[in-house]
């Protein structure tokens, strides 16, 4: 985890540089979907909304929504975590990202968690 | 082991048909030609000892629970009564059409009429349709009555269903193939509704909230009449899977907790069988004020009267009298007090299944009912519930969970897998794996999903007490085994014919073939 981290309550990061934001799942979701086995991400320009599904990820053990941590058009698509979803399991902060959003609203920042919150969330999680 | 294909030789023959007894055409002259195949089908051609030692060797690899304890939680694998199979095998139940006109069908029309009266006693409901296949189609029949309902009350803005976090799957599929939309309601500490969620999710769009009672943490939601309460002030209508059933027969009616449909998995609480034994069935079962919307066909029927007035009722009588006489038996059709037929409600949503449903299935469950009796269904629950209390109370120091370990249970328990994961990095799936080396199949894992690791275990009343030792023995024998050798946990299975299964590549690469 790195400090210039944005985080959500249902376990998706969001790292925002200028007005672009980098988006995947924790590695705590991922650790906790186990290895991937489908992957489903918006193409370019679908507009998103904060807290909203923007794919659906399924393992061996569920399938589950992933959610916006903002709202904006995805303006990026990592098309190789979709061949290879390797990735989200083994770097899902780093080669295993999804999608970059053109941040629509930066105000929207203050809802999502720093990283020290983040952390507390997962160890109640975990039980 | 080879397949049945792969043993074939041409020529080979297991048995020799006889003469036919009827005339013989060619078949050209019975099918268009453009319809008749080019070349023989490509089916295997064995000898009877190779068919009859290759399909003994498949049912020796096959595991039910014939001959392994299946505690897989939430599908109810109790005992399936053997009577139930000699019985519907009767030929007066085998060898009957659906294209019969219903005067020569009044036996099957008759049991699946009484089967109704007995699950409206056993819901405190007040009106059935049988005709749903399985239990996911019986959500969606309960829930496109409720959609017609809404519908006739000029309520179209209701487009919502009220979910917990806790449910099956099926349950937000079945509203979403109704073209209504799943809302998850979440579930508070002690594994009950969290109303305050619900209330702040409860409006004018809600249709429905759709409840499995008891839920499936194996706990009933101890603010289930609030719960309806609230559900019923906003105008909407509690629909409950009944996939749970076994742990409230004769215990309490669902009627009585506010229920306004239910759906039932006689392959579940009524002891037909699962997958490879025959289909399921959902029947389900609803409030007056729904019954107009039942789908088609509707079973009734109609007091036979003796006498020669010109009363319908009469004809019919002396109709099937001269039907049975032709047959030599007069006697069953004099006893007859009733004439069954079907009938259309009248705002009915249609037709969701071919013919009367799924009848194989609909006898099984009447007889297993009838041969239990209302005590008897009361005491399967009774001991259903004890025995998953009995499971808890011996593992939940082994497998602790913050939520569905703390409360007595109903038919189910879920346990966690948490501490090993913790303690060694053994998963809930090596240990699921490791229960098939001693001899049980393993029971429901990862679900319900707000439980981590969940171990979901389903004894039912049809298992002894030995039984049950043996399998908790064995599960605080795997939670050693997770401290002081995890490696034999994670590799496990090490008995069977196939070891661990691939499942993320069988997941990623899908190739089905059966030569290498």
């Amino acid at each position: 985890m790195s400090d210039s981290l944005y985080y959500s309550q249902t376990h998706e990061w969001a790292r925002v540089s200028r007005d672009v934001a980098t988006i995947g799942i924790t590695d705590f979701a991922a650790q906790q979907l186990s290895d991937l086995i489908h992957l489903e991400l918006p193409k370019p320009k679908t507009q998103l909304k904060q807290n909203e599904p923007l794919g659906e990820v399924e393992s061996v053990k569920t399938v589950s929504d992933i959610n916006s941590p903002l709202s904006g058009e995805v303006i990026e698509r990592n098309d190789s975590v979709l061949t290879d979803l390797n990735k989200v399991n083994a770097d899902p902060f780093g080669a295993g990202w999804m999608v970059k959003v053109k941040v629509a609203n930066p105000a929207e920042l203050k809802n999502l968690l720093t990283e020290a919150a983040y952390k507390k969330l997962c160890e109640t999680d975990a039980h | 082991m080879k397949l049945i294909f792969e043993q074939s030789q041409p020529g080979r023959s297991a048995c020799a048909l006889p003469k036919p007894d009827v005339p013989e055409a060619p078949l050209d002259k019975l099918v268009p030609a453009q319809y008749l195949r080019q070349s023989p089908p490509g089916l295997p051609e064995v000898d009877e000892l190779t068919l009859v030692r290759h399909y003994t060797e498949l049912s020796r690899r096959n595991v039910g629970v014939d001959n392994v304890f299946y505690p897989l939680g939430s599908c109810t694998m109790k005992y399936n009564p053997k009577i139930n199979e000699t019985l519907a095998g009767l030929s007066g139940l085998n060898e009957i059409h659906p294209y019969q006109p219903e005067e020569t069908v009044q036996g099957i029309l008759q049991i699946i009429y009484e089967l109704g009266e007995c699950l409206k006693e056993i819901s405190g409901l007040d009106a059935v349709s049988m005709a749903p296949a399985a239990g996911a189609h019986g959500e969606f029949t309960g829930i496109k009555t409720i959609k017609a309902f809404h519908k006739a009350n000029h309520q179209e803005q209701r487009i919502q269903v009220l979910i917990p976090d806790s449910a099956h799957g099926t349950n937000p599929a079945s509203v979403a193939f109704c073209g209504y939309e799943p809302v998850e309601i979440k579930s508070d500490a002690c594994g009950n509704v969290d109303l305050a969620d619900l209330k702040s999710k409860l409006n004018d769009r809600t249709a429905a909230i759709m409840l499995t009672i008891p839920n499936t943490l194996g706990l009933f939601d101890e603010h289930m009449l609030k719960i309806a309460e609230m559900v019923h002030q906003s105008g909407a209508l509690v629909y409950m899977d009944g996939a749970n059933l076994n742990a409230l027969m004769g215990i309490v009616k669902p009627a009585d907790l506010g229920v306004d449909v239910l759906h039932f998995n006689l392959h579940k609480t009524f002891a037909t069988p699962h997958g490879g034994g025959g289909p399921g069935a959902g029947p389900i079962a609803v409030t007056t004020k729904l019954a107009p919307f039942l789908p088609v066909p509707v079973i009734t029927r109609e007091p036979l009267k003796d006498g020669k007035s010109g009363d319908t009722s009469v004809l019919k009588k002396q109709h099937l009298y001269s039907l049975s006489r032709q047959k030599g038996d007069t006697s069953s059709i004099l006893k007859m007090e009733h004439f069954y037929t079907f009938c259309c409600p009248d705002q009915s949503i249609g037709r969701i299944k071919g013919f009367y449903g799924n009848i194989n299935v609909l006898v099984k469950a009447y007889i297993y009912i009838r041969m239990l009796g209302a005590e008897g269904l009361k005491k399967a629950s009774q001991m259903a519930v004890l025995n998953a209390n009995y499971i808890l109370s011996q593992l939940k120091e082994y497998y602790p969970s913050t939520c569905s370990t703390q409360r007595l249970c109903m038919h189910e328990c879920v346990l966690s897998g948490v501490k090993q994961m913790k303690e060694s990095g053994v998963k809930t799936l090596d240990i699921a794996k490791r229960l098939i080396d001693y001899g049980f199949h393993p029971p429901t894992i990862y679900f319900p999903l707000i439980v981590h690791e969940a171990l979901m275990i389903e004894p039912t009343e049809t298992e002894s007490k030995e039984t049950l030792d043996g399998f908790i023995e064995a599960m605080k024998q795997i939670a050693k085994e997770s401290k002081d050798n995890p490696q034999l946990v994670k590799s496990a299975p090490q008995t069977t014919v196939v070891k661990r299964l691939d499942e993320v590549k069988a997941a990623r690469e899908l190739v089905l073939r059966y030569q290498p």
